[in-house]
């Protein structure tokens, strides 16, 4: 029996994985909603009519897609500090993940506004809606539509992404495998384990954003 | 022992060497064993395809962190003494295949019925027709994803400083660690990330520009 795996501490390690799991949660739960907000509002600014904006929006999402999320979050967290912004751990976290996340949205959601007819805003200002309503009712929901798909990966991709938030001592999923593996000394079933439950989370997460994406934003549509 | 802006500059350019030469090889040996799961993917076996599909899931649907731990503890449990640079090559070139070869099989489907046909009409065995007809136009078809999936393997290489390989972003830790400059140190280093990728998204940008996908 030398050879063969040893799973005899998972019934004492299930509630510390239960605990980081419930923060890796909290932490895309809370970066997918902060994300795709700030997703629309830089997708508006990239078709501002300030060419100073759209020129912000660019260098922003340009200079996120192509540097790593872990040197984004080690300037957050140990790099600000020194211009007098001292942050906690998981605030640190979120902020890098929201930041991270939004730059890939920001894409995202302009390509679904380029992609809704404009006939569809054209007829909403016929009906003499304001321009703020004939965004918000029309043409923002419909781009929603078009984009959910996409959307619903990159928050999965970022969920993925999270478990290097351990590095900076965020007490989430890959933080307690790392503190259960210190101390049974059973590294591979420990991340074994735990990239199953990761794996169940990427799924349950896609089909619970499916679900939910049906039932809330498909439905009631023109 | 004072370091310099240039100290700083320099030793963060001789570590980013590193960080392009896994990405190379990672690239390469994901591309070679990606063309095999590939091959499996588009198999005309189901349980072929279905083995390829879940080996593509596998490493799409789990983090490379943990990728990257599994190999590193791995495979010393099977026997094989192994170092951060080797544990990072392996990992990263799996994950490259399970990625390479969705994208390429993105292309393959994007390439009209009528050219398998076509190539079997001419009496080509279907190794061949992939091979001389379908592969040269699927591969075309994908240059710009392709281009794309090499920044964010640039990127990913990040996480091997995780295991210890000695990469662009471990050498920004070890640098902070001696200086206490970590806005300057991981600015820089966050730069020079920037150097690597954005000509390549700029690439990948012109490619998606000049593709024409067979209708």
């Amino acid at each position: 029996m030398g050879n063969s795996l040893d799973f005899s501490w998972l019934g004492d390690a299930i509630k510390l994985i239960g605990t980081g799991a419930a923060m890796t949660i909290l932490l895309v739960v809370v970066t997918a909603f902060l994300g795709t907000l700030l997703s629309i509002l830089g997708a508006l600014g990239r078709t501002s009519r300030y060419p100073m904006i759209r020129r912000i929006v660019k260098a922003y999402v340009e200079l996120i897609r192509n540097t790593p999320f872990l040197a984004q979050l080690f300037f957050i967290f140990f790099g600000l500090p020194s211009l007098g912004i001292r942050l906690n751990p998981i605030v640190a976290a979120i902020l890098a993940m929201t930041i991270n996340l939004a730059a890939y949205g920001t894409e995202i959601v302009a390509a679904g506004l380029a992609a809704v007819p404009t006939g569809q805003r054209e007829a909403a200002q016929a009906l003499g809606l304001r321009p703020r309503l004939v965004f918000v009712k029309i043409v923002l929901p419909q781009a929603l539509k078009i984009i959910f798909p996409a959307l619903t990966s990159q928050i999965v991709i970022m969920m993925l992404e999270s478990a290097v938030v351990s590095q900076i001592s965020v007490r989430e999923l890959t933080y307690e495998a790392d503190l259960l593996q210190a101390r049974t000394f059973l590294a591979f079933e420990t991340y074994l384990v735990v990239t199953l439950v990761y794996l169940g989370l990427s799924v349950a997460l896609r089909r619970l954003m499916f679900a939910g994406g049906s039932k809330f934003i498909f439905s009631g549509q023109p | 022992m004072e370091f310099t802006l240039w100290d700083i500059l320099r030793n963060l350019l001789l570590a980013a060497r590193w960080t392009v030469l896994l990405s190379l090889v990672a690239f390469a040996g994901g591309g070679i064993a990606g063309l095999f799961v590939l091959l499996l993917r588009i198999s005309k076996r189901p349980w072929l395809r279905r083995a390829a599909e879940m080996y593509i899931g596998a490493f799409q649907g789990t983090p490379l962190l943990m990728q990257l731990f599994l190999v590193f503890f791995g495979l010393p449990l099977l026997g094989f003494r192994i170092e951060a640079w080797t544990a990072a090559v392996v990992s990263l070139t799996l994950f490259a295949s399970a990625f390479l070869a969705e994208i390429w099989r993105g292309g393959v489907e994007a390439v009209p019925r009528g050219q398998w046909e076509a190539a079997a009409s001419l009496g080509l065995h279907r190794i061949r027709q992939l091979r001389l007809v379908v592969l040269p136009q699927a591969l075309t078809i994908a240059r710009a994803p392709t281009v794309g999936f090499l920044v964010q393997l640039v990127k990913s290489t990040a996480l091997t400083s995780i295991i210890g390989f000695d990469e662009l972003l471990r050498t920004s830790n070890a640098i902070n660690n001696a200086t206490f400059q970590p806005f300057t140190v991981y600015g820089l280093g966050a730069l020079i990330y920037f150097c690597l990728c954005f000509p390549l998204t700029q690439y990948a940008r012109m490619l998606e520009r000049s593709t024409v996908i067979p209708k």
